[in-house]
This record gives structure tokens, sequence and C-alpha cells, in this order.
């Protein structure tokens, strides 16, 4: 949409003529001189985006938001969140003539009655558990390459807010229908209130306005699910946003790759089309699983009533993990004195523990930061592996994870797998303290190995898989220099600094007041980088370089190999 | 009408009488029996005949196959240590026989915590004769008639009562059986490796007589608790279930959020990451249309 006919591209030959402006042109025109916009347009559209796969999770979480809020918006058409008793007349025969809540009823009335009603509700649903599915990968991600690091500690907080408020969506959302699943979730997350120690009670009437199930509970979840948390996660997405823009993305260490640029492609064209090209994928992907796969079936489930539970009552996916806790804790936990029970198997494992990971995740940049003692901006990421200690405790809170979310499926795997349901509780009460402890120490060491083989691969080369023999009958193999890109990656990375512990006693013969605190900070500084490997310095390059110079060239230079195959190849 | 008023009014001048009460007791003892008489089972003596046979013909059966355990009167045998081997049979009746053996459950490979459905290892003649055998040690639930567990009779009702019968079957199975059995019927966990098995594909006979007699660790439901009727309602309810198109799409095995969460994970989010991989692998090209060189 040129509105140049001839761009000069010499100073000798005829100046730029104007062409004709087009219409798209005007009225872009007519845009720009009321608003103003090509300014910030031009700035920003020509904003630069590295490129990697793993930059793109939380787009992932992005557009399944979008999807959720138009899935979301077509549900509140027919939604009605009340709990007034009518009897079903709809389209479900088997339920014909049950006594249900109006939101169960009009739950009933999008599936059955209204056109596309249970491929929309279906995909809001699935929706829901990609948006945390993803922000989840994306977290893990941002935390393995170090991309938390300053300045975007605020961005990591703003996400673990995010992600927090999606669970709570979740939730929220999930107890809506007031089918016999939710409502056993409602009754739950009921027990969860009153299991906090002297303000539970209160909690619990504050939250259902009376005693369990009430009236009021709907209505509520209703208003905090479409209104509060929807609105809280939209102004935090947009300032997550914001920040990315404003800090710009982060980039892998690499050839002309520095702290202070950014290497990748333009806004426009390429990222618009590759995350608009994303967005398609991700609501047709949503749209292929609301369409083919059965989510939450209602009408399977029946209306909800206190007396009745089913078999393989689980939360949806994302609170499985608290469940699983409080599946295995052991009941001895649950203590009475003075005429008062402490309902403590519930509270530690669904008030309490989810609080403290919470807490430690939100903490997370500013314990890192203190540990390492670094000040610096960052804008290249680490590699998991040059973070063994890091990606070590990744793999301990996944291993975590995993283990409770196992637990909260216990019923399910002892049917499916045939096992016990009891000896699965004994084995994960066990698992649960120990798998992290050997997940940690198992990838911190199988970090160390991959720092270790890439060391040895930039000093002296890959493995090619040819074996030589030489004129005297030794066999050796042929090593090549790995290629720009890997060889930056390895060479291109921070040393790791270790702290050193400051004098005791200051040059007065004071005693310096923090003195435990700084032996904690040593210890745990030694703990996280005293094991790492440290990238090969120039001098130890050229060594080696110097080393292969003395063999009888069994490192060859990739063009010169060639060269002598197709020497080869030609004699033939 | 008049007659009728006249009758009955000399007939009350003597409720007052001192032989009204025998009287009246006389007529009643005489209508139940007469009425017993008229309505049993005919030819019964020659069933009871047809039924001493079956009954010597389970016994045979039972020494063979059932008796190590049971015992050979079906009194059930400790073993060495003190330990049940089998369980007395006494009063579990013919229906308990005609589930446990005719869905193959017994004879038992091994005692255990679970007692799991196999290949029927007796012909439907032979459990007849075995649950004949027990039904005669002592009474007990004896096995249904088709008509008291054959839903037909509630498909064949007006559409609103059939739906109303329907729902009914749903509440009590909501109610009741959802605990252990999942809302889809398709089974649950209990202690120790033991479970609630499926309810698909099992027939209407065998649950009524589940329902009747409780197997293993599962509850009695006897016709003081839910009547013949209400049970035909369960069983209509499980077999419209299973009808029912899955509206939804593929159940993901139906056993609720833990299957949704491994499928999101597995397809959803596996499948996002491989399209992100993809996405991100396909880089620009720097120059318009082919490559001149």
């Amino acid at each position: 949409m040129s509105t140049t006919s001839k761009v000069a591209d010499t100073n000798g030959g005829t100046a730029a003529r104007s062409g004709k402006p087009s219409k798209v042109g005007a009225a872009a025109n007519w845009a720009d001189e009321r608003l103003g916009l090509a300014g910030l347009a031009k700035k920003n559209l020509r904003k630069v985006f590295p490129d990697h796969w793993s930059f793109m999770l939380g787009e992932i979480a992005l557009w399944s938001f979008v999807v959720l809020l138009v899935t979301g918006v077509f549900l509140t058409f027919w939604f009605n969140p009340s709990m007034t008793e009518i009897e079903y007349q709809g389209s479900y025969a088997p339920l014909r003539g049950s006594y249900i809540s109006e939101a169960f009823n009009s739950s009933l009335h999008i599936s059955f009655d209204v056109r596309g009603g249970l491929l929309l509700r279906q995909m809001h649903h699935w929706a829901a558990h990609l948006f945390i599915g993803s922000m989840l990968i994306h977290m893990m991600r941002v935390f393995l390459t170090g991309a938390y690091r300053k300045p975007r500690e605020i961005n990591w907080v703003i996400g673990v807010l995010l992600l927090t408020l999606g669970t709570l969506e979740g939730f929220t959302g999930y107890s809506l229908p007031d089918d016999l699943l939710s409502g056993t979730g409602v009754r739950a997350a009921d027990g969860f209130v009153k299991s906090i120690p002297v303000i539970g009670t209160y909690g619990s009437f504050l939250l259902f306005g009376d005693e369990f199930p009430g009236h009021s509970i709907i209505p509520r979840l209703y208003i905090i699910h479409v209104l509060l948390i929807p609105g809280l996660i939209l102004g935090l997405i947009a300032a997550h946003m914001l920040l990315l823009v404003y800090h710009k993305h982060t980039q892998w260490p690499g050839p002309g790759r520095t702290e202070q640029n950014v290497v990748g492609f333009p806004m426009l064209p390429v990222y618009a089309a590759k995350a608009g090209g994303f967005f398609f994928i991700v609501f047709g992907a949503t749209a292929l699983m609301g369409g083919l796969m059965t989510i939450n079936p209602i009408w399977m489930y029946g209306p909800y009533d206190p007396t009745k539970v089913t078999a393989g009552s689980q939360p949806d996916w994302y609170m499985g993990w608290p469940d699983g806790l409080l599946r295995i804790i052991p009941g001895w936990t649950e203590v009475s004195f003075w005429g008062v029970t402490l309902a403590l198997p519930v509270f530690l494992t669904v008030i309490l523990m989810p609080t403290l990971i919470i807490t430690f995740l939100i903490l997370y940049p500013f314990i890192d930061n203190w540990i390492s003692g670094d000040k610096r901006e960052h804008h290249l990421l680490q590699r998991p592996r040059d973070t063994p200690a890091r990606t070590g405790l990744m793999a301990a809170l996944v291993t975590f994870y995993v283990l409770a979310l196992f637990a909260g499926g216990n019923d399910i795997i002892a049917i499916r797998l045939d096992l016990s349901i009891n000896q699965i509780t004994y084995f994960l009460r066990a698992a649960i303290f120990l798998g992290p402890i050997l997940a940690f120490w198992i990838t911190k060491r199988w970090c160390i190995s991959l720092q270790r083989h890439a060391k040895e691969q930039a000093l002296h080369g890959y493995e090619t898989g040819i074996i030589e023999r030489s004129p005297d009958g030794a066999y050796s193999e042929r090593h090549l220099p790995l290629p720009d890109a890997k060889q930056a990656l390895i060479v291109g990375r921070e040393r790791d600094q270790l702290l050193e512990l400051e004098p005791a006693v200051d040059k007065n013969g004071v005693e310096r007041p923090h003195n435990r605190k700084e032996r904690l900070r040593l210890a745990l500084n030694r703990f996280w980088f005293a094991d790492n490997l440290q990238p090969p310095t120039a001098a130890e390059i050229e060594a080696a370089h110097h080393h292969h110079d003395g063999h009888d060239g069994h490192e060859l230079e990739a063009g010169a190999h060639d060269d002598d195959r197709d020497a080869l190849v030609k004699g033939h | 009408m008049r007659f009728l008023n006249r009758s009955a009014g000399r007939l009350s001048r003597h409720r007052r009488g001192r032989f009204a009460g025998l009287a009246v007791l006389l007529v009643a003892l005489l209508v139940t029996g007469g009425a017993y008489a008229a309505l049993a089972p005919a030819g019964q003596a020659e069933q009871s005949q047809d039924n001493a046979e079956l009954v010597e013909q389970g016994r045979e059966l039972f020494l063979v196959g059932c008796s190590t355990c049971h015992g050979q009167n079906g009194e059930g045998v400790l073993d060495v240590n003190g330990n049940q081997l089998g369980p007395s049979l006494q009063g579990v009746g013919g229906a308990a026989v005609d589930f446990q053996v005719g869905t193959g459950r017994m004879p038992m490979v091994q005692p255990g915590q679970q007692n799991p459905r196999k290949s029927v290892a007796y012909s439907d003649d032979e459990t007849a004769a075995l649950a004949a055998f027990v039904q005669s040690l002592a009474p007990g639930p004896d096995v249904p008639d088709e008509s008291d567990y054959d839903p037909s009779s509630i498909y064949e009702l007006p559409e609103d009562e059939r739906d109303a019968a329907i729902n009914r079957g749903q509440q009590i199975f909501l109610t009741n059986c959802t605990a252990c059995h999942n809302f889809n019927g398709r089974g649950g966990a209990m202690p120790r490796g033991g479970y609630a098995p499926t309810l698909r594909g099992v027939s209407d006979k065998h649950i009524y007589e589940a329902m009747l007699t409780g197997p293993s660790q599962m509850d009695v439901f006897s016709d003081g608790n839910i009547p013949p009727e209400n049970k035909r309602e369960v069983i209509a309810f499980l077999e419209t279930l299973q009808e029912q198109p899955q509206q939804g799409g593929f159940s993901l095995g139906g056993l609720g959020p833990v299957g949704e969460g491994l499928y999101v994970w597995v397809v959803g989010i596996g499948g996002l990451v491989g399209f992100a991989v993809w996405i991100a692998a396909h880089t620009t090209r720097t120059k318009k249309g082919k490559e001149t060189a």
C-alpha cells in the first residue's frame, strides 16, 4: 500500500514522487490526523521478538483466555444463577420431572436445548483447563531459564497472581452448574473454610450467607466468576503484556545477541502472523476438544443433593494436588483439646500448603537474588543445565505436584491399574517427602553432567562418528567444532560468582550485626553454585586448539573434510 | 341396590352377637385358605417332585464343585488357622447362587479382596440346580422371576409415566449406588484393592440379584428397602443410561475429572506445544520468490 510511486535509491537520480494515494492510505491518514497513532504504531509494529518455541507457551494461555471470554459471554445469555427449585421439563428424558435448581436447569437448557450450547459449554471448560495448564508450563519455562530475574521480578509476581486467580476462577466456574459433582466441590470448599482455626465458621457463614448450602452461594460465585475475577485477570494480563513490551523479550545467548539488543523478527508482519495464526490454532484445538470430547457431563451427575455423592468425585486437575494431600494425610493429625477440635488435616493440606507454595513462588525472584547476590539486569536466558540447583528445585516442585496429583486421583488409579488404594496411600505418604529430594539430587547431577558434556564439546568439538585409521595403525574418532550458535550458547553464558563471607569483625573490631544471616546466605550460595561447571575461558579454548594441532589432524575443518569426500567420490 | 342394603342391614343386626367374632374369623380363615389353594402355583405336587430332583442334582454338583470351601451341607469351612475358608450358605438363598455362579464369580480362583467377574463355569441348568440346592438349605431370597426384574413393562408406559419411573430410578441410583459404582455406573475403588465393578454389560437379572443379596462388600437392598418395582426402575434407568447417545462426544472413560485432566495435558497442552514448536521452527524467508543464484 505504498503511496510512493518511485523511490529514490541514489542521490543522482530523479527525486521521489508521491503517487496517487490509495483508499486505505487515505483512511489511515484520516485516522492518524485525528488520533495520532501512527508514531506509536510505527514504533510498536516494528518491535522485535526473538523466535523460540518456548516463548509461545504464554501465548497459549492468552489465547485460551480469549476463547474463555468469547464462550463465557455466550453462556451468560442463558445461564440463570439461582438456587430456586423448579421441576425439570427439558429435553433430557431421564431427568424429566426432577426438582432441580434454576442454575442446573439453565445449564441443562444450554446443553440440550440451545443450538451449539453444549459445544460452547464444553469449549469453555476445556479452554479453562488449557488456560491454567499453559500458565503452569509458561511459568516453568520462565523459572527454568531465569527469565524472572531483574528487571522482570514484578512481572513474575503478576504471573503467579494470574495463576492463582485462574485457579480460583476455574473453581468458581466448576461450582456454578449445581450438578452433583460441583455441589460436592462446594461442600468440600465449605469444609475447607471451616477448617481454618477460630475464624473458619464465621468465614463459612460469610461465604454462604447461611448454613450450607443456603440460597446465596451460586449467585455469589456467579458474580465472582463473571465479573470480579475476570476483571482482575484482564487487568493483570494487560499489566503483564505492557511490562513485556517495556522490558522487551528475553532471548537465548547466541552470535550477535547481547544484554543490550534483541535479535528476532518484527511484530509486523512476522509476529502478527505467527501470533495471530496461533490464536486460530488454539481456538481450533479448543473447538475440536469441545466438539469431540465429553467434559463434565452434568446430565449424568444429576442435580446436587447434599445426601448424595458419586465415586470418582474429584475436583478439576488444577485443584487436585491439595485434594491429593488431603487424601493421604494421616488422620491422627486432627487434634482435640478443651472441647475444641482443630481440623488440621484439612487446614494443613488445603489451606496452608497452597498459601505457602504461592508465597514461595511470589518471593522466589527475591530469594534467588538474595542467594546469588546478583544486582545486574539480565536479558539473556540461562539454559536449565547451567543452573543445576534451580533446575533441580523445579524438578522437586514438579515431582511434589505430580505425586500430590496422583494422590488426588488415587481411586481411579486403583481401579485402572488394579492396585490397592491403601497401598497407594502408604507409598505416597513416603514418596511425597522422598520423591522431591531424589528428583532434586538426580536433576542437579544430571545438569552438571550435561554441563561437562557441553564444555567438552565446546573445547574439543563434537563426535562425528567417523573413525579414522592413521598410517601407523592407531584408530581415532574425528571431532568437529560445534556450529556457531551452539558454541555461543555454551561459551557465551555468564560465569557464576560465589559470594565471599565478609569478615565477622569489621576493621574497628566491631562484630557485624547480621553475621548469622550472612552465613546462611553464604551456605545457600555455595549449595546453589559451588558444584557448577564454569564455561571455558578464552585461554582454555586456545589451549584446546593448540592441543589438537599437536595431533595428526584428528580434528579437521568441516570444509576440508567435505573436500576430502568429494575428492574420494570423484576419484572412484 | 335396595337388596344389598337390606342384606347388609340384616347382617348388621348380628354384628354385636356373641359368636360374631368367631364367625368372622372362620370366614376369614376359609377365604384365605381357599384362595391360597386356588391361587398357589398349579401342580404343586408335580413341581415339588421336579424341585426335589433339581435339589438332588444341585447337591451332587455342590459336593463336587463347592463343598471344599463351603462344606458338604453349605455350613462353611474353617481352615487350620480358624480363618473362614468359605462362608456358610445357610439362608443366602438361590438368588445369591444365581448371581455368584451366573456371573462366573463362583467358583472362585483363590480367596482375595475382590472376587472378579470371569467366564461362567456352569451351564444355566446346572446353575439353577445349585441355586435350588442352596435354597433348600434354609429360606432366603430365591432366584427372581422374570416379571420381577424385566423393566420392559416400564417402557410400555405412557411417556410421562415412563419418564417419571426412569427418573425415580435415577434418584434411587444416585442416592444408593453412585457412591461406589460412580455416576455413570462405571465402578469405583474400595479399600485394599477391592472395587465396585462396572454395571455396563451386566444382565438385568444379575443387577436385580445383586441388589437383593448384596454380594461381597455391597449392601443388601431387600424388598422392604427397595421394592421390586423400584428395583426395576433402577434397572430401567441403567439401561437408559447405556442407550444414551454420547451427547458430548467421546466419553474419555466416563470416570470424571481425572480422565479429563489426563486428556487436557496429553491432547490439549501436548498438541498445542507441538504447534508452538512447529510455528517457531518455520522462520521467515528473506527474499520473495525463488532464490536465484
